[in-house]
């Protein structure tokens, strides 16, 4: 065996090793999650990696709780409802922004993403008030509002860096056809700018789904909270309990819708974040 | 029917001034080709035209009518585009029924016109596919049929032949010249390419700097141009250019005195108040005679080149300026020999300081007129 060999084959051991490395570092925390749902409360505190016996006390106690499928329903009209709003806004704005000439198209550009630098922390208090003056405190209403004002900035930046890769022709072709703005937005840009829509939706999903600080401000009943903070507030039989069975199983009952999105939408996550980085 | 005039439009961007009181009045079903070097306005004139810009002072009418504020569809127009912006994620026959159907057409009326176009431009087997899997030429035709569909009363071509390869386009070429005599509607083309403008156009249009230096048919703008820049512009290879001095003129003819070649009657008129003044003579490749010089006489052939129909030769004048020359292949001359210049004189143009064509004094063009019946 030559020295040239055998240094390539300790490259490829090391190069699988640091696969293993990272692929370990980025699941253990869900696996381990996953394990001691499985368990049941009595053998919480042993310590095992794998699954000796599998037990769905803990899925049967969060699911029988009406609070955690209210929960599951509150957030499942809050991020789709983002989604949407945020689309739909987004895609208007990037067509205004990426198609249509005009003064100050830029300055409207840096403010959009100045908006999406503050901290959430620093517009809690007086986004509470707009909450409260409109009415919509305690309600999947005053979650939609704040998670749009989140979500659109990055949604109107990407959609706008992709739609303004869109040749110039096309839309000069539609408007030869006849096309008004809104059918050629729908009909001829809309369907080469799914890739980009199937990200910025997922993302603004992932990000709706897992939000907590507003979830935890904005609402007050058990009724209308989200999943996030529905699992952060289940206690157990006494105040010196936490319930790590159920937190555990609610965890992963959540973390499915997420995972079954990326996975659908996986090929299409992939074209949108690389398509426009080489012409091709 | 469907003329299009245009009366003194101008275009501006910002404070540039891209079309510059341009008039022209286009008959129906005529073909009229703009061309112009790039930067010309070309693309602009026909971009207002379309309705794609807005005009900044003028009229322009379609059918006697003032169009300016119409979108595109409602004038009536079809357009190819240079990079035929087919919708990527339309199959063929969506592709053309698409402005059928914004136009609200009934479905059975849609199939007919999508398969009519497609028979005319022999895409009939192609209509399922998407355009990423067509050819450039095919995609061409797509973009044509677009076009035709809705059937409009000018159709507008944007450099469609730019994409393509040398013998695509002039296949191509052909086929808009026989789809243009099949449906007899009227038809604008853009190009830069003076081959195509001349073999497709009933009409030419040369632009410069936004403005139109001549308009004319093929044979008019090649025999007769109006200007040094449409004498250089049309024909390949260039017209030759020589500095030439004004000995007399009067409104019959004019002697010139041409570096190297010495005096000769022109035909053309020229003011005796613009004697001695600088002039430029204009001398087509073929209309140049080259006869053998005594070494250090005449003019040294610098290239040869050899084309098999045809053979140029290239000529070193005495103050650097390059001539062409056109003759039979092969030719009689070699790299480095000598040779005395001549031309014929009532075949060539002669050019006033401002680069505007002299007028040929009329008995001297009836005289030309009976030499070419002549048999010579």
């Amino acid at each position: 065996m030559t020295l040239r060999t055998l240094k390539g084959i300790v490259l490829k051991i090391g190069f699988w090793l640091l696969v293993a490395v990272l692929m370990v570092y980025a699941i253990f925390p869900f696996y381990y999650a996953l394990v001691t749902s499985l368990k049941p409360s009595s053998e919480l505190f042993q310590v095992s990696y794998w699954v000796d016996s599998v037990d769905f006390s803990n899925y049967a106690t969060v699911l029988s709780q009406p609070t955690f499928l209210a929960a599951i329903r509150n957030s499942v009209i809050v991020a789709v409802s983002v989604v949407l709003i945020a689309l739909l806004l987004g895609l208007t704005a990037a067509w205004a922004l990426g198609r249509v000439r005009f003064r100050g198209r830029t300055t409207v550009m840096m403010i959009v993403l100045g908006v999406s630098m503050f901290p959430q922390v620093a517009v809690l208090s007086g986004l509470f008030e707009v909450i409260r003056t409109l009415d919509l405190y305690n309600s999947p209403g005053g979650l939609i509002l704040s998670y749009t004002i989140f979500t659109l900035p990055f949604t109107v930046w990407i959609l706008t860096t992709f739609m303004r890769q869109l040749p110039d022709e096309l839309e000069e072709a539609a408007i030869v056809d006849g096309a008004s703005p809104w059918v050629t937005l729908t009909k001829v840009f809309m369907p080469l700018l799914w890739p980009a829509m199937a990200t910025t939706g997922l993302l603004a999903f992932i990000a709706a789904w897992n939000e907590f600080l507003f979830a935890l401000t904005f609402t007050l009943t058990d009724s209308q909270r989200t999943v996030p903070v529905a699992i952060a507030l289940i206690s157990g039989g006494s105040q010196y309990e936490l319930p790590w069975g159920p937190i555990m199983a609610a965890s992963v009952i959540v973390t499915v819708p997420l995972v079954v999105l990326v996975v659908i939408f996986q090929r299409r996550i992939v074209s949108g974040l690389t398509a426009g980085a080489v012409k091709g | 029917m469907a003329g299009v005039k245009l009366e003194r439009v101008n275009k501006r961007f910002g404070s540039t001034r891209v079309i510059d009181d341009v008039s022209m009045a286009i008959g129906d079903g005529e073909f009229v080709v703009f061309v112009g070097p790039s930067g010309c306005g070309k693309s602009t004139l026909l971009r207002l035209i379309a309705g794609l810009e807005s005009i900044t002072n003028g009229d322009l009418l379609i059918d006697e009518q003032r169009v300016n504020n119409l979108t595109p569809q409602e004038r009536g127009i079809g357009m190819v585009f240079q990079s035929y912006a087919l919708y990527p994620h339309m199959s063929v026959y969506q592709n053309i029924a698409f402005g059928l159907k914004l136009a609200k057409t009934d479905k059975q009326t849609v199939d007919e016109r999508v398969r009519q176009t497609a028979r005319i431009l022999q895409l009939d087997g192609l209509l399922e596919r998407l355009p990423k899997a067509l050819s450039g030429g095919q995609r061409q035709r797509v973009a044509i049929g677009r076009a035709m569909a809705r059937e409009p009363k000018i159709l507008l071509f944007d450099e469609p032949l730019s994409n393509l390869d040398a013998a695509l386009r002039v296949q191509t070429r052909n086929e808009i010249a026989g789809l243009h005599k099949r449906l007899g509607s009227t038809m604008i083309y853009v190009t830069h390419d003076q081959v195509e403008a001349m073999t497709l156009a009933d009409r030419i249009v040369v632009l410069n700097a936004g403005h139109v230096e001549q308009i004319g048919t093929p044979q008019e703008l090649y025999e007769r141009p109006a200007s040094r820049f449409v004498a250089g512009f049309i024909g390949s290879p260039r017209m030759n250019f020589i500095h030439v001095e004004a000995r007399t003129g009067n409104d019959r003819g004019c002697r010139i005195n041409v570096p190297g070649v010495g005096e000769r009657d022109l035909p053309q008129q020229l003011p005796a108040d613009a004697v001695g003044e600088r002039l430029e003579l204009g001398v087509r490749p073929e209309h140049l005679h080259l006869t053998p010089a005594a070494q250090g006489e005449g003019v040294e052939v610098v290239n040869v080149e050899y084309l098999g129909s045809e053979a140029y030769l290239y000529l070193q004048m005495a103050d650097g300026e390059l001539l062409v020359c056109r003759t039979e292949a092969p030719s009689r001359f070699e790299r480095g020999e000598r040779v005395t210049l001549d031309f014929d004189a009532d075949k060539v143009h002669l050019f006033d300081g401002e680069g505007r064509a002299l007028p040929v004094a009329d008995a001297a063009r009836r005289s030309d007129r009976h030499s070419e019946q002549a048999p010579t």
